[in-house]
């Protein structure tokens, strides 16, 4: 793995890894190219290995960015029977979910239908990894709980495919990925969010995503280092555009949760959003109230890459302002810039606080309270 | 509230062309022809349409024409009263819209000319930026080369949101003629329209892409830290305007500590990003894109660590805040001084070496 060299001088005070926790953001992998087989109609077999999976970028395989690490992934966390990263249920469980004490891993796949232009195709292969996720996964282990993946350019397919998992306790919300043709409020995507409401599941906006548009708004820049600060940033407009769309008036129990996207900057976007709003409510009458108030009722934080400042009471005070109530621990696994359960909160967090952070309020969002 | 001194500088003042036909004094034959055989309408960008309520104060608003139009109404409005000994003109002219190159060149060029001829020969105060054709960079450094000559001529003017990320190399040849020149880079909220306006797309509406000015922003700093333009030039002075700046410490956090795990990738980074910001950076002051509570903005600045990134603005005539209230409340007179008068000018050099010129005279 990256080692990420970091004074951290609370370190002796951090909490004890033995402390229960939720871990909201586990990347499972498939150990080869053909597992999904079992769960995807023959002819979807054909169709990839002759035109592959033709998504909204130009690379046939991998991304354009290449990772900082193979498959983005820490390089000890290679099963030791072969296979990718996060590709072994029992290697997970002993490298990460025993000795951290994960109580509940919500499995966020990636690489599945989204972002694929054929929507036949995204639409089977989606349902393929739901399947896949109960059979491999969570039947497997009850700690783990799947994401109801959906292809999410073809609401109505989505939607369809939400109702036939809802109710199934294998899969604690549905998954999205930050950048879609089009900004997330739009409404081609919500009955998506009516579906996901009517099941009472949350919706995990994680970054990432192809879209066909490029990643700033000035066009595509180089790095990969670009794209995943630029996380932050894609994040914010698509979080805009969910209130500004009116979305959480619309599907006032819908729950959002902002994955692997930071927090840091939920709290300069929400007063942009408040003074912006008081001088162009004209514009969006259909927003009836401060865009800060949607927020604060509606959205939650996964805390991977964890905001990371030179002073931790700026960080304490960062939180004050989001509340302690809406950040939902996460480590990443296996990807390389995972956090260390034991290391990313310094000490100075009350018990009440520090056991919402961790565990509290990801059983609350996700309704295992 | 916190009172104005005398003797500051608003770093970001738009005058306003009152429609394209007012450049055509400023035309060649040809293009003066274009103008007029093709019917080109006025060059308004939609990111402020000029009946939009963020595009003029209310009391700012004259009763004929376009809000900035009128140089009186912009000295009694603006500069007299926060007392300012210079404010920078920043025209927002939507020259960057159109997408030939020479077209873009022509209209820049004239209104280049249009704003020393109608705003800087008018009052003595007032300072002006080159705006560039950046989709030609040979162009855009003549255009410099052109106005530098003039010292009134104070910085260069780019959009947050053009046609690539402002660090691409193709650009570089832009800042190395800024930087020989002693002319900051000042990067203004706005876009060509050439890309969508958000990172994830074409939202529906004006406000979405108001409020994605900033993530426009903070998109372009890393741009510009990780390709390396200021390890290339480090006497380069960059300055976010109408930018917004309360965005600024938990976006450095997260650049500095994916920094700090895939610096491998751009070796060529030789500083922090916090300490490239700290020395090369500056953020006008409005939009203060504020808390509700003065206590919690002053801790925001406490987050900022530093006294000297942000420089005096009034952003007229946008409307970003009330009566003479420019300045956040509870400021202290160091930090007023700072923001209205020490910082503006160790960044605009040549505002001192005009200042010079003047009192030799």
């Amino acid at each position: 793995m990256n080692i990420q060299v970091r004074d951290l001088p609370e370190k002796a005070a951090a909490v004890s890894a033995k402390t229960a926790i939720a871990d909201c953001d586990i990347h499972p992998a498939r150990a080869t190219r053909t597992e999904l087989h079992p769960y995807l109609a023959k002819r979807w077999h054909e169709h990839l290995a002759t035109y592959g999976e033709h998504p909204y970028q130009g690379m046939l395989e991998g991304p354009p960015y290449p990772k900082a690490q193979p498959n983005a992934s820490r390089r000890d966390a290679y099963p030791p029977e072969g296979g990718p990263q996060g590709s072994s249920l029992s290697f997970m469980q002993k490298q990460h979910l025993d000795p951290n004490n994960v109580v509940l891993g919500v499995l966020n796949p990636l690489r599945t239908g989204q972002g694929i232009r054929n929507q036949d195709l995204a639409v089977a292969i989606c349902s393929a990894i739901n399947d896949w996720q109960i059979e491999k996964w969570t039947s497997q282990d009850s700690r783990l709980k799947g994401s109801v993946v959906v292809a999410n350019e073809d609401g109505v397919a989505a939607a369809a495919e939400i109702r036939k998992r809802a109710g199934d306790r294998n899969f604690v919300q549905v998954l999205l990925l930050s950048r879609n043709v089009e900004p997330l409020g739009q409404r081609r995507y919500w009955p998506i969010y009516e579906a996901a409401q009517e099941a009472g599941l949350p919706i995990g906006v994680h970054a990432f995503g192809f879209g066909g548009n490029p990643i700033t708004a000035s066009g595509w820049p180089s790095f990969y280092i670009e794209e995943m600060v630029g996380h932050a940033q894609c994040q914010q407009t698509a979080l805009a555009s969910l209130v500004l769309e009116g979305v959480f008036d619309r599907f006032p129990k819908l729950k959002m949760i902002m994955v692997e996207a930071g927090f840091g900057w939920a709290p300069s976007l929400a007063w942009r959003l408040d003074k912006t709003w008081a001088r162009l409510r004209s514009e969006v009458p259909h927003v009836k109230r401060q865009p800060s108030e949607y927020i604060r009722d509606h959205i939650w934080w996964t805390t991977q890459p964890m905001e990371d400042p030179e002073r931790r009471d700026h960080l304490f005070e960062l939180i004050d302002w989001i509340g302690w109530d809406k950040l939902l621990f996460a480590t990443d696994y296996p990807h390389w810039d995972y956090d260390e359960p034991s290391r990313v909160l310094p000490a100075g967090v009350s018990e009440a606080n520090r056991e919402a952070f961790y565990l509290g309020n990801a059983r609350k969002v996700y309704g295992l309270a | 509230m916190t009172s104005p001194i005398a003797g500051g500088v608003d770093c970001d003042l738009h005058p306003a062309v009152p429609h394209l036909t007012s450049l055509l004094p400023y035309l060649n034959d040809y293009w003066r022809d274009q103008v007029t055989t093709r019917g080109m309408t006025d060059l308004v960008s939609q990111s402020y349409p000029t009946n939009s309520p963020i595009s003029a104060r209310p009391d700012w608003r004259p009763a004929q024409g376009k809000p900035g139009s009128n140089l009186e109404d912009l000295k009694r409005q603006a500069l007299d009263p926060f007392k300012v000994s210079y404010g920078i003109c920043n025209p927002l002219f939507g020259v960057q819209m159109v997408f030939s190159e020479d077209m873009q060149d022509a209209f820049c060029r004239a209104l280049n000319d249009w704003l020393a001829k109608e705003w800087l020969d008018r009052d003595p105060r007032l300072r002006g930026s080159i705006v560039i054709p950046t989709q030609s960079v040979e162009k855009s450094v003549a255009e410099i080369e052109r106005c530098a000559k003039d010292p009134r001529f104070v910085q260069v003017l780019m959009l947050v949101m053009g046609d690539m990320p402002l660090g691409k190399r193709f650009y570089w040849p832009i800042y190395a003629a800024a930087e020989r020149l002693g002319l900051p880079i000042g990067i203004h909220a706005g876009s060509a329209y050439h890309n969508p306006p958000t990172s994830v797309g074409w939202g529906s509406y004006h406000i979405e892409d108001y409020v994605a000015q900033a993530q426009a922003f903070q998109t372009q700093l890393t741009s510009l830290i990780v390709e390396g333009v200021f390890a290339r030039h480090p006497a380069l002075k960059m300055v976010m305007l109408e930018s917004g700046f309360t965005w600024l410490p938990p976006y450095l956090w997260r650049l500095h500590k994916f920094w700090r795990g895939i610096r491998m990738e751009t070796p060529w980074v030789d500083r922090a990003p916090l300490e490239i910001v700290r020395s090369n950076i500056r953020f006008s002051l409005q939009p203060v894109d504020a808390p509700p509570d003065s206590a919690t903005l002053h801790r925001l600045f406490d987050h900022m660590q530093s006294d000297e990134l942000l420089l005096f603005s009034t952003d007229y005539p946008h409307w970003q805040f009330e009566g003479d209230q420019a300045l956040p409340e509870g400021l202290s007179p160091e930090l007023v001084r700072k923001i209205m008068i020490d910082n503006p000018f160790a960044t605009y050099g040549r505002l001192t070496q005009t200042a010079a010129r003047e009192t030799t005279r």
